[in-house]
Formats: C-alpha cells, structure tokens, sequence
C-alpha cells in the first residue's frame, strides 16, 4: 500500500474511532458508579445531530470565530495522517514530534482565539486558562518525548516507535518511566480530562474547555468536539504506541496493518477505560492548583530528558 | 565595478540624499521624498548584501573619510547576512514612513525626525562592513546617537519619552565605552587596527587577555541587543520611539549586537574556550525566560513587543553559546546546525518583529492608545492590519506554519545532537537549554494569543478603539511586504542553504549540515527532516476541505446573541481583558515576577458592610532593573546632588577652583 493510501486510512480510523473512545471514557465511570450510562456509539450519534443544525457566530465575533473548529479538526486530522499510531513508518516525514506538538498547540491556540473573540466573558476566562495550561503542557510534552528521542538521535516520532518495536530493552529505562509519568499528566491536562479540567462540567465557574467553547452550536460544535475527541485518541494513541510500542505495523503490508490497527484500537481503548476509571477515584483539582501538577510534570519531563542524556 | 562596492555607494549616497531633502522639502512632501529615497536605499543595501552572501569579497581603504584612522570597509559572507537584514528592514520602513510620517509635518514627520532617520539607516548598513576597530567604533557611535535622537522624537509630548532617551542614552554608552576599551585593548595587543591583521594575530595572545577582551565586547554588544540583565533600555526606547523607529531598533539594530558577537568571539579571536560560551549561553537562557515572562504580563503592546524582543535575542544567545559549546567539543555538525538555527532566527526575528512593530505603530496611529485593556474590536475597522499583525504573532509564536517555528526547530535539533561521548557540561546543559525552549516558547504563545486576542478582538474597551480606521495604503503596502518575507522564510527557508554555508565557512564552523532537499530541510548525519512547505500547504488545504465539506452538509451560518446569562446586552467592560487573560499565568510565575498589588476598599459612610467602590492597582515592576540598577542610578543621584553644593554661584568660588585645578596640574606635571 502506498504511504499516501495508509495515512488516509489512518486519518479515517481515528477519527471513527474518536467518538468511540468518548464513549468508552463515558461509559465505563457510569457502569463504575452503578448507573446504566449511554451506550458507546452515543458521541457519534450527538455527532451527526449536532451536523445537521444550524451554527450560530456572536453578533460580534469575526473570522477567527469561524475559522477556529475548522484549524482545529484540520491539525488533529494531519496529526492523526502522519503520526505513528497503525504504522511506525515515516511516511512524509511530517511524523516529527516538534511539528506534532506545534500543530496540537495551533488547534488550541485557534480555538482561544475563538474564545476571546466572542466578546463573553466566559470564552475569554475559557481561553485564558486553557492557554495557561497549554503553555505549562506544550514545554512537558516537548521534554516528555524529546527524552525518548535522544536515545534514537531523531525527534522522528515513527523511528522513536519503531525502535522501541525492535528493541524492547529500550522501553524499559528509568529515563522512559519518568518520560511516560509526564507524558500521561501532560495529556490529561492537554485533552481537559479530570484532575485538571471536567469535561462533563455544568458550572461555568470551573470550566476551561467548555467554557471556551459555549458560544458554538450546530456544525461548528460538532467539529470542535470531534476534534477534541480526535485529540484525545491522538495523544492516548502516541502514550501507547512510545511506551507500549508492540502491535505496530513496521512495514506498508497490509496484513501487519490491519494487525496494527486492532492492537491501537484495542491500545487505545483500554488507556481510555483505565483513564476514565482513574477519575471516578479523583477529585478535579482547584484550578490555581493545576499549575503544581503540571510543574510537576515539567520537572518529571526535564528528568528524564537529563536521565537520558546521561544514561544515554 | 564590485557589485557590494556599488550597491553599499548606492545605500549611503541614497540616505544622504534622503536625509538632505528632509531638510529642503515643504513639510506636505518630506516623508513621502525621505520614505521613497530610503526605501531605494535600502533595497540597494538587500543587494549589496545579497552579492557579500554569495562569496563576492570586497575590501576598500578610504583613508580620507575618517581623521587619523580612514575608513576600511570589509565585506565577507557575514557581512553580507546582517547587510540583507538591515536593507530589507529599512526598505519596509521607507514604505511604512510615507503613510505614517506624512500627517501634520510633527512628530515622525519633522523634519529633524525624517534627517536623522536615513542617517540611522546608513550607519547600520556600515556596522557589519566595517574592516578595522575604528571605523567599527566610528559607525557604531553614529548608529546609536542617530537612533537616540530618533527615540526622543516625541520627547514634547509625553515625559516618559524623555526617561526613556536617558536610560537609551545612558546605557548605550555605557556600552560603547565597554566596546572601546575591549577593541582598543585588542588592538594594541596585536599591533593592528584592521580586522585582518587582529584576525591573524590573535592565535598568539595570552587566555587572559583574549579573554577580557571578550568578556568587554560581549558586555557591550549584549547590551545593544537588549539580552537581560543589559535589558533596561530595550521596553523604554521600544515602547517610546515612533514605531518606524522601533521597527528599524527591534529588528535591525539589535541584531547587529547579535552580529558583534560573531564577528569577535567566531571571526576575531577564532572561538576560544568553553567558559565563554557558557556564559553567553546562560545570558541568553535568562534572557529568553525572563524577556518572554515579562511580555506575557505586560499590558502595552509595544513594551510586550519589546520584551518579546529580549526573549527572541536570548533564543539566538543561547544558540550562539551552544556553537560555540559544540564547536569547542569538536561536534561541528552539531554546531553547524546551531550556528545555522541563530542565523536563520535573526532574519526570521527581523521579518516578523517589522511586521509586528508595524502593526503596533498602525494601531497607535489609529486609537492613540498602546495599552491592550483599552484596544479591542479593531477586526472590524482594521481588517488587513489585524490579519497582518496575526501572521506575524503565528510567527513570533513559533507555531507551524510560521516562520519562527523553522529555527526553533533547528535549535532544538542542534540540543538533540550533542554528540557521542560529550562531556559532562554539555550532556547537562543540553537538556536544561531544551526545557529552557519549550518554556518559552510555551509562553510566547500565551502572550501572542493574548496581543491578537484582546487587542483586536471581541468588543472595542474604549471611545478611542471604536473610533478607529485602517491605517493608509503605504503602511499596509510595507506590512504586506514583511507579511510576504514572512511567509517566504516559512515555506522555503531552504532557498537560504548556500548563503548559510559560506557564513559558516567564514566563521571556521565547516558548512551548514542543513542539505537542501526539494522544498525542504533534511539534516545531514541525522534523520531528521521537516518540510514546511508541506506543513504549510497541508495545514491551508485540509483546513479548506474541513471547512467547504462542513459547509456543504448543513445550513447557512446565522448571526445571533452572545449568551448574556438573560441579563441584558453584554458590555465591553464584561469582556476579559490582556491583564485579565494574563493574570493565571502571573499568579504560576508570581515568584519571578514578585507583582505590587494595591487594592482600596471604600465603604459607605452609611454602613461599613456595604462596599461603595473598590480600586485595585497593579504593577509589575521589572525586578532585574530595581535590583541591579536602582542602587546605581540612586547613588549617582544622590553625588549629584550632593556635587550641587560645590557650585553655589559665587565667582569668587569658581576662580578659586581653576586656581586650585590649575596647581594640581602644574604639581602633577612637575612632579612626573
């Protein structure tokens, strides 16, 4: 299969299997906490409700109110084309890992915009604290995985993952274990999962995401949230495929591939039930606290950069 | 004839003429003559650069231009790089003053502001082909007293325009005296004034003396770029010249700093040891986290601009200290890569901080008001500005598919690439300069989120920002012009490879390891590769279809009410503001930033339970600055005054001092 035909293919499947995940992240708390909960596909189908209405802009938002959801699923979309998840090979060289953080950062960066733009105050105390946040996470992730490329030399996310797939040894360092601690608090924090934001919040006082976000309706909803959804698979996938990098295809066969793709979604499932299942125990943090959390992680990312090069 | 010869006469003879009509023209014409003439200038200037870049040499002695020591002009690759940069930034800013110095024949228009301008223009074309310490030192000190009377433009208007040309004032030359004992000294150590006898001399010279003479020229040079703590001057004269003026300091002057340090510590004295790149290492990882804190809290544009400014020199410090690290470690393909990184980041700080300035002078112009928590809703009256000023922050941001995003890229995978069996100062700091990136590129996005996102979004805050109308075509014809120099370093900044290998050839760094690919950069002896001109089609294209397939399955967009909780029309003072948005990420920072807060609760006369108003006042003072200079200036004050005394009017008085001062002198001549 060509390289262009299996980035398409992988784009597809993880943004069908987004939704999904949110399913699973919904459902399992719910099954948890002893109440009947929707069903898995139930995302998918507020997905194709939310597709058919009507959106709506604020009287006084502009083009960056518009254009944000779009930016948004676009970034997540190329990430999802290019990025190690059913294949670890590299297939236009966009799967490096400084460009994957700064497309993740231009969708967050788009829909802040949106927020401010739509003159209320709760898209501006939306985008706020989601930019404070992005700017403690975007430095964790970058250290979190930089870590794991200075062992390969490369920041090319798919050598990263395929060496670890040929050489299982290499997981298993102490520069590894610390680099996935940060890497998982950094994607708790960059996806809004509990302890740093509730994504089934209905107070507008402790929203960051929603609160970004509630100006949208219609079709632009439904983008925003398949794109967070999106993001959500993309950054599960990458904890899953760094640290647990067997099951991915090495090779364009289309065997291996369908393999790979099993093993992710399988990968990614069980991640999101084991995450969603951690928050029935967690509290949701008080929002001046989140940034001890995520120095924390900061530092746990700068350790195992430091454990790296030295150990190297 | 030499085309550097030809394209540098054509630069200087050009400002001349500028600077000579300013004087002679009817205020109505002025900046229109002076902005056309410099902008030809400059485009003279990109072209002399240009043929210095592709490894043309030219060397000229003209003995009867400066007394006692003449004029030589040097011209190498290096060179060549900064004169492009410089000529590229005046030819915007001669588009952009004919727009925004052709009002009333004040201010900008005056006809002293426009004759001194093209004067600053010319004196910074001739910093980076000076050939020998005097005519450095000569066109150096024009640059900066050209530049210093340029920031005092407006000095009638606002008091802190005066403040600002002091500490301007005083720290420049501060600076140049740390310069002029450094090369002196260098150049009567090795017995020659010209760079090419110092260059071949000074393998011979004691550590010691190498070394301080280093440690003078980085104090000075680092100074002119605004690293911390050489900062103070920098948001001042930034925030308080003109914006023409800034633009020009922002994104050509301060990287002759850049290239002073090159010049010396690469060329000159041939790299050195390693602690003195550690050092300008550390200089540069201060000033990237503390310029870029700063600028995230700070409520005017232009001083955010400013700080910005230290936060991107520090960036191109750090890559400087790491050649030098890497080079000394003998990793050139590493320190290639680093040297290549700070190269790229100066033309890439120079196109977007042209662009950004710009767009700050367009909204001054527009509203009066620099202050963001009074900006707002200028999408709507200033469309083509705001989209400029958005791709020059996407830009500053270091987001892809921005140009500042490329040589971020480039520094991090020189950190990535320290080199087997490196030794233990390198294995550290390598990482720390990794997280010291990521933190600060982490929060320049907060602080350009915050720029376009409170300053031109959402609701106008006050009359003045209501008011406001799109600036004339001039100003947007040179912001479109950096928008598209913009644009082009994002997409193809691997047309740059050739040029960049002879100035790291110059530099005795080998080549750039930066190959060119088809449209792309791909690292030799490394696998890395990034290609923006995929990045940036791919990001527009699928961006597009997202957009036009949403579009096609549902309904047409309908405007209606911002949710208002059902309590009647939002207001612009509900909407958040810049101090608002920054207050989380001070609040995480409030250790460094240490901000004074003032809060007046008045209560009725009535009943103290019931709240009649409640004032709260803030600052964010830069504690650097309060630290390490309010001490020096509280002291000299203070001898100032007391020196007072000594003159109380009396001419009795006075003589008696030039009798005393006249027997001190004939004492310690006889006594000699």
């Amino acid at each position: 299969m060509t390289p262009w035909l299996v980035a398409v293919a992988q784009a597809a499947l993880l943004a069908l299997a987004a939704p999904l995940v949110v399913g699973v992240t919904r459902a399992v708390p719910a099954r948890l906490a002893g109440r009947a909960g929707g069903r898995i596909a139930q995302p998918w189908r507020d997905l194709c409700k939310q597709l058919r209405k009507q959106p709506t802009s604020p009287a006084d938002a502009s083009m960056f109110f518009v254009a944000a959801p779009a930016v948004m699923m676009a970034t997540s979309l190329i990430v999802a084309a290019t990025g190690p998840f059913i294949a670890a090979t590299s297939l236009f060289g966009g799967a490096d890992l400084i460009v994957v953080v700064g497309l993740l950062l231009l969708g967050t960066v788009a829909l802040a915009l949106a927020g401010l733009d739509t003159g209320t105050a709760f898209g501006g105390m939306g985008a706020s604290r989601a930019m404070v946040i992005a700017a403690l996470v975007e430095p964790t992730l970058l250290l979190a995985v930089f870590a794991l490329s200075f062992r390969v030399g490369s920041t090319d996310l798919s050598r990263i993952v395929a060496a670890g797939a040929t050489e299982p040894a290499r997981v298993f360092t102490p520069a590894s274990l610390l680099a996935a601690a940060a890497l998982a608090i950094a994607t708790l924090a960059e996806t809004g999962r509990i302890p740093v934001d509730n994504p089934a919040t209905h107070l507008e006082l402790t929203m960051v995401h929603e609160a970004m976000v509630l100006e949208y309706s219609g079709r632009d909803l439904a983008l925003v949230e398949w794109a967070a959804a999106l993001r959500l698979s993309i950054l599960l996938g990458l904890l899953a495929n760094l640290f647990a990098p067997w099951g991915v295809a090495t090779s364009l066969d289309p065997m291996w591939l369908a393999v790979g793709a099993a093993v992710f979604i399988g990968k990614v499932c069980g991640l999101a039930a084991l995450l969603s299942a951690g928050e029935v125990w967690t509290a949701k943090l008080r929002l001046f606290r989140v940034p001890e959390l995520l120095a924390g992680s900061f530092f746990l990312g700068l350790l195992a950069v430091l454990a790296s090069a030295i150990l190297a | 004839m030499n085309p550097i010869a030809a394209g540098l006469a054509a630069t200087t003879g050009l400002a001349m003429c500028a600077s000579v009509a300013a004087i002679g023209t009817p205020s109505r014409w002025r900046a229109r003559v002076v902005g056309v003439l410099t902008a030809v200038s400059g485009t003279a200037g990109v072209a002399a650069g240009i043929a210095a870049v592709t490894g043309i040499g030219w060397r000229a002695e003209l003995p009867g231009v400066l007394p006692l020591a003449g004029l030589t002009l040097d011209a190498d690759a290096l060179s060549g790089w900064f004169l492009v940069i410089v000529g590229a930034v005046t030819t915007v800013v001669g588009i952009y003053t004919i727009g925004y110095a052709g009002g009333d024949g004040r201010g900008p228009g005056s006809g002293t502001s426009l004759t001194v301008l093209p004067v600053f223009t010319a004196a910074m074309a001739l910093v980076p082909v000076a050939g020998s310490v005097p005519t450095l030192l000569a066109v150096w000190e024009l640059m900066a007293v050209a530049s210093l009377l340029l920031v005092l433009t407006e000095h009638r208007h606002r008091a802190a325009v005066r403040s600002a040309g002091v500490w301007y004032a005083a720290m420049t030359q501060a600076g140049f005296v740390a310069l002029l004992v450094g090369l002196l000294w260098l150049a009567a150590a090795t017995g020659s004034v010209s760079f090419a006898g110092i260059r071949s001399a000074a393998g011979h010279l004691p550590a010691a003396v190498t070394g301080a003479v280093f440690l003078l020229c980085l104090a000075g040079f680092a100074s002119k770029a605004g690293a911390v703590p050489l900062h103070p001057w920098l948001p001042r004269a930034h925030a308080e010249a003109p914006s023409h003026v800034s633009m020009l300091m922002s994104a050509a002057m301060v990287k002759l700093g850049v290239y002073g340090i090159l010049r010396v510590g690469f060329d000159l004295l041939g790299g050195g040891p390693r602690w003195w790149w550690l050092v300008v290492a550390a200089l540069g990882a201060l000033s990237a986290l503390y310029g870029i804190m700063q600028a995230a809290v700070a409520g005017d544009l232009k001083r955010l601009l400013a700080f910005s400014t230290s936060e991107n020199i520090g960036l191109i410090l750090l890559g400087i200290g790491f050649t030098g690290v890497l080079a000394h470690a003998g990793n050139t393909l590493a320190a290639g890569l680093a040297m290549t990184a700070v190269l790229l980041h100066t033309v890439n700080h120079a196109a977007f901080k042209t662009l950004l300035f710009a767009g700050a002078g367009s909204v001054v112009r527009a509203t009066g008001t620099r202050h963001l928590d009074q900006l707002g809703g200028l999408v709507r009256p200033m469309p083509v500005t705001t989209a400029f000023v958005a791709t020059g922050a996407l830009a500053a941001a270091a987001l892809p598919p921005g140009n500042g995003f490329v040589s971020e890229w480039l520094l991090l995978q020189a950190f990535l690439h320290p080199g087997q069996g490196a030794d233990t100062a390198l294995t550290i700091a390598a990482p720390l300069a990794v997280a010291v990136v990521a933190l600060t590129t982490g929060v320049a996005v907060v602080t350009f989120v915050k720029a376009v996102g409170t300053g031109f979004l959402a609701r106008p805050r006050s009359d003045c920002a209501a008011r406001a109308v799109e600036s004339p075509a001039s100003m947007l014809t040179a912001m479109g012009v950096a928008a598209a120099g913009c644009v082009a370093l994002a997409v193809v900044p691997a047309l740059a490879t050739p040029a960049l290998t002879r100035v790291l050839a110059g530099l005795q760094l080998g080549g750039t390891p930066v190959n060119r690919e088809v449209l792309g950069l791909h690292l030799a002896g490394t696998a890395a590769s990034v290609r923006p001109l995929w990045l940036a089609v791919g990001i527009v294209a699928v961006t597009g279809t997202v957009a036009v397939t949403a579009r096609s399955l549902g309904r047409a967009r309908r405007r209606a009410i911002a949710w208002d909780c059902g309590d009647g029309p939002l207001t612009a003072r509900m909407e958040y503001t810049a101090t608002s948005f920054a207050e989380p990420l001070q609040r995480v920072f409030d250790d460094v930033l240490a901000p004074e807060r003032d809060i007046d609760v008045t209560h009725d006369t009535e009943s103290a339970y019931h709240v009649a108003a409640i004032r709260y006042h803030q600052q964010i003072p830069d504690r650097i600055e309060n630290r390490l200079y309010r001490p020096v200036v509280d002291t000299v004050a203070a001898v100032g005054t007391r020196a007072r005394a000594l003159a109380s009017g009396s001419v009795h008085r006075y003589l008696a001092y030039m009798l005393v001062a006249l027997v001190v002198v004939l004492v310690a001549g006889v006594i000699r």
